[in-house]
C-alpha cells in the first residue's frame, strides 16, 4: 500500500482526470456575471499604443528597426505593448484571481472533491487564462492594424505569440501564487513586473545597452516575448525566433507541471 | 464500501488518525463521533480521496484510493464541514457547473438540476446568488449539489453545524429519504442527538483512536447504564454528597454543578437517596443517552 503511494507520489505529473475543460466552463459562467474587468484588458494596450506610440511617436520621429530599415515609432513599439498586455494579463488572472479562489473562495477544495485533479485546476485555470488573453490581443491588433502600424501579414502569428506568452507568465504567476500568504505579498509580484516591462527592449532596442549588461536582460522572459512580437509584427522572421519560442515553452510547461505540483502539496494534504 | 485496515493519517509528527479499522456496509448509515481533533475530518478528507493515507489499508467502493482517485471520486457525494459553494455563480449554476465536473452531459445536468432544487426545496430560489441565503439553504444546496452524480457513498462531516432546529430536521428528513432509496451515508458529527437519529452504526473517536463500535443502543447498554438520576445540591462542590450516594448507583460522577447517578431504575434511586435524608434542590431522573456514552468514553476536559 505505502509502496503504491510513494510510486504514485514520484509520479512527476500530478493526477487529472481530463476534465480541465469543465473549469473552463466554470470560468466562463462566472465572468458572464462580471464582464467589466474584460474592459480593463481590452484597453490597457490600446492606452499605452496611443499615448506612447502616436504622442511620444510624433516626437521621436522614425527609428531603426534593425538593419538600416526606418519604420515609425509607434509601429516599432505596438509589439511589444502586445507583448506586455500579454504577460500582465496572464499575470493578473493567475495571482489576484487566483489567489482569492484558492483562499477566500476555496473553489478547489470543491472541485477537488470531485474526479478533477490537480493538473486539470492548473490546466483548466491557464487555458481560461489564454483565452481572455485571446480576446485582448485580438482587440489589439485590429486596433494597431486599424491605427496603420501593422505592416506585415506576419502580425497574424502575433495571437499565438501572444498566447505562448501568456502560457509562461500565467503557468509562473500560478506557481508564485501558491507561496503567498497575504495580499500584501503582491507588491512583490508588481516589483518583477515592472521593470521587466521597462527594461525589456521594450521602448528602445537591446543595442542601447552597453554589451557587459545585455545578457541580464536577455535571461528574462519579456525580452524574449518583445524579441519574438516584434519579428513577426515588422515581418522580420528568421530562424532566430525559434530561441524565443523554446524559451517561452519551456518556462511554460516547466512552470504548469510545477503549478500543479504545488496545488497537490496544498491542498492534497 | 468502505474498508479500512490500520489507516494512519500524520502531519509531520502529529498523529491525527492512529491505525483505526472501519467497514462500512453499503446501505447503512454510519458515523464518526468525538470531539474537535479527534481525527474524524481527516478520515472523512482519506475516504474523498483528497488526503493520502500515510499508512494502512483502505479500500473504496473495492478501489484503491491512490491509484483509483478520480474513479472513486465519480461515485462518490462529498458535504464538507464548511460550505464551499461557488459564489461567483448562481445556485442552479452551482449545481449545473458541479455536474459538469463529473463529465456529466449538459442535458443531464440541468434536467438533475431541476430534480434536486426540488429536493433541496430551492427551487424558487435557483436564479439567486449564493451569497444572501440562509445558513440552512446554503447547506441543503451544498448537500444538493453533493447529490449531482447520484452518488452511492455520501460522506457528510458535520451536516448540521450551525444550523437553527428546523434548518436541521429539514436536513435530518432529505437524508433519511437518501438512506431510503439506498445510499449509504457516512457522516460525522459531534451532536448525540443527530447521531441517534441517523445512525445505524457508528464508532466513537478520540485523540485519533476508536474507543467505542456498535449501533447507539448497543454502546448505551455496553457503556452506560438504562437510566441516569441528576441530583443537584445547594453547594458549591459536589465532591462530598458524592460519597453518601456512592453505594446507590453502579457509577457515580461529579460535575461542577451536579452528580450523575448511573442506575437501571432512576425513580428507585431517587426514593433510596430520600430515604438517606439528602435534600436536593432538584432531581431528574432521565433515559441514558449516547451523550452520556460520548461524555464517559472521551471525557469532560475542554477541548478546542
Amino acid at each position: 500500500m505505502s509502496a503504491v503511494n510513494a510510486i504514485a507520489r514520484a509520479l512527476p505529473i500530478p493526477a487529472g482526470a481530463g476534465l480541465a475543460r469543465t473549469l473552463v466552463e466554470r470560468n466562463a459562467r462566472a465572468f458572464r456575471h462580471g464582464w467589466v474587468t474584460l474592459v480593463s484588458g481590452v484597453f490597457e494596450p490600446v492606452f499605452y499604443l496611443f499615448s506612447l506610440g502616436v504622442g511620444l511617436g510624433a516626437l521621436i520621429g522614425d527609428v531603426d528597426a534593425g538593419g538600416g530599415r526606418m519604420i515609425e515609432y509607434a509601429a516599432y513599439v505596438a509589439p511589444a505593448m502586445m507583448a506586455a498586455a500579454a504577460m500582465n494579463g496572464a499575470v493578473f488572472d493567475s495571482t489576484f484571481n487566483l489567489f482569492f479562489k484558492l483562499k477566500y473562495a476555496k473553489l478547489y477544495d470543491s472541485v477537488l472533491a470531485t474526479p478533477l485533479g490537480p493538473r486539470d485546476v492548473a490546466v483548466g485555470e491557464i487555458s481560461w487564462a489564454l483565452l481572455r488573453g485571446l480576446l485582448y490581443s485580438t482587440t489589439f491588433l485590429v486596433v494597431a492594424a486599424a491605427a496603420g502600424v501593422v505592416h506585415s501579414w506576419w502580425a497574424l502569428l502575433a495571437l499565438p505569440a501572444a498566447s505562448l506568452i501568456g502560457l509562461a507568465f500565467a503557468a509562473i504567476g500560478m506557481s508564485v501564487t501558491t507561496y503567498l500568504r497575504s495580499w500584501q505579498d503582491f507588491d512583490y509580484i508588481q516589483l518583477a513586473l515592472l521593470p521587466m516591462f521597462l527594461f525589456s527592449a521594450t521602448f528602445y532596442p537591446l543595442s542601447t545597452y552597453d554589451e557587459s549588461v545585455r545578457w541580464v536582460v536577455q535571461v528574462t522572459p519579456l525580452y524574449h516575448g518583445v524579441a519574438m512580437m516584434r519579428d513577426l509584427m515588422l515581418g522580420d522572421v528568421a530562424w532566430g525566433i525559434l530561441a524565443h519560442v523554446a524559451y517561452l515553452v519551456v518556462m511554460g510547461l516547466a512552470g504548469l507541471l510545477f503549478a500543479a505540483r504545488r496545488i497537490e502539496r496544498l491542498l492534497l494534504r | 464500501m468502505i474498508s479500512a485496515h490500520r489507516l494512519t493519517k500524520r502531519f509531520g509528527e502529529f498523529t491525527a488518525v492512529d491505525a483505526i479499522d472501519v467497514e462500512v456496509r453499503r446501505g447503512e448509515a454510519f458515523g464518526f463521533l468525538g470531539p474537535n481533533g479527534a481525527g474524524k475530518s481527516s478520515t472523512m478528507r482519506m475516504i474523498g480521496c483528497v488526503s493520502p493515507p500515510t499508512d494502512g489499508s483502505l479500500r473504496i467502493l473495492g478501489l484503491d484510493p491512490a491509484t483509483d482517485g478520480p474513479a472513486i471520486r465519480a461515485r462518490l457525494g462529498v458535504v464538507p464541514q464548511r460550505d464551499t459553494l461557488d459564489e461567483e455563480l448562481t445556485v442552479r449554476e452551482n449545481i449545473l457547473v458541479y455536474g459538469r465536473y463529473f463529465g456529466l452531459s449538459r442535458a443531464h445536468v440541468r434536467a438533475k438540476a431541476d430534480e434536486l432544487l426540488e429536493f433541496a426545496q430551492l427551487t424558487e430560489r435557483a436564479n439567486s446568488v449564493v451569497e444572501p441565503l440562509s445558513g440552512g439553504m446554503k447547506r441543503r444546496l451544498t448537500i444538493a449539489r453533493s447529490l449531482v452524480n447520484d452518488p452511492e457513498l455520501l460522506l457528510l462531516d458535520e451536516p448540521t453545524t450551525g444550523l437553527d432546529p428546523q434548518a436541521r430536521h429539514v436536513l435530518w428528513d432529505r437524508l433519511f429519504r437518501l438512506k431510503r432509496s439506498g445510499v449509504t451515508l457516512v457522516l460525522t458529527t459531534h451532536y448525540m442527538d443527530e447521531a441517534e437519529q441517523l445512525c445505524d452504526r457508528l464508532v466513537v473517536m478520540d485523540g485519533g483512536r476508536i474507543v467505542a463500535e456498535g449501533s447507539p443502543r448497543e454502546l448505551i447498554a455496553l457503556h452506560s447504564t438504562r437510566e441516569v438520576l441528576e441530583l443537584r445540591f445547594a453547594a458549591d462542590d459536589h465532591a462530598p454528597y458524592a460519597a453518601k450516594v456512592t453505594d446507590l448507583a453502579e457509577r457515580v460522577e461529579v460535575l461542577p454543578d451536579r452528580l450523575l447517578l448511573y442506575t437501571d431504575d432512576g425513580d428507585a434511586t431517587a426514593a433510596a437517596v430520600q430515604r438517606r435524608g439528602l435534600q436536593p434542590l432538584s432531581v431528574l431522573a432521565r433515559r441514558s443517552t449516547l451523550e452520556d456514552v460520548f461524555l464517559h468514553l472521551t471525557g469532560r476536559t475542554l477541548v478546542d
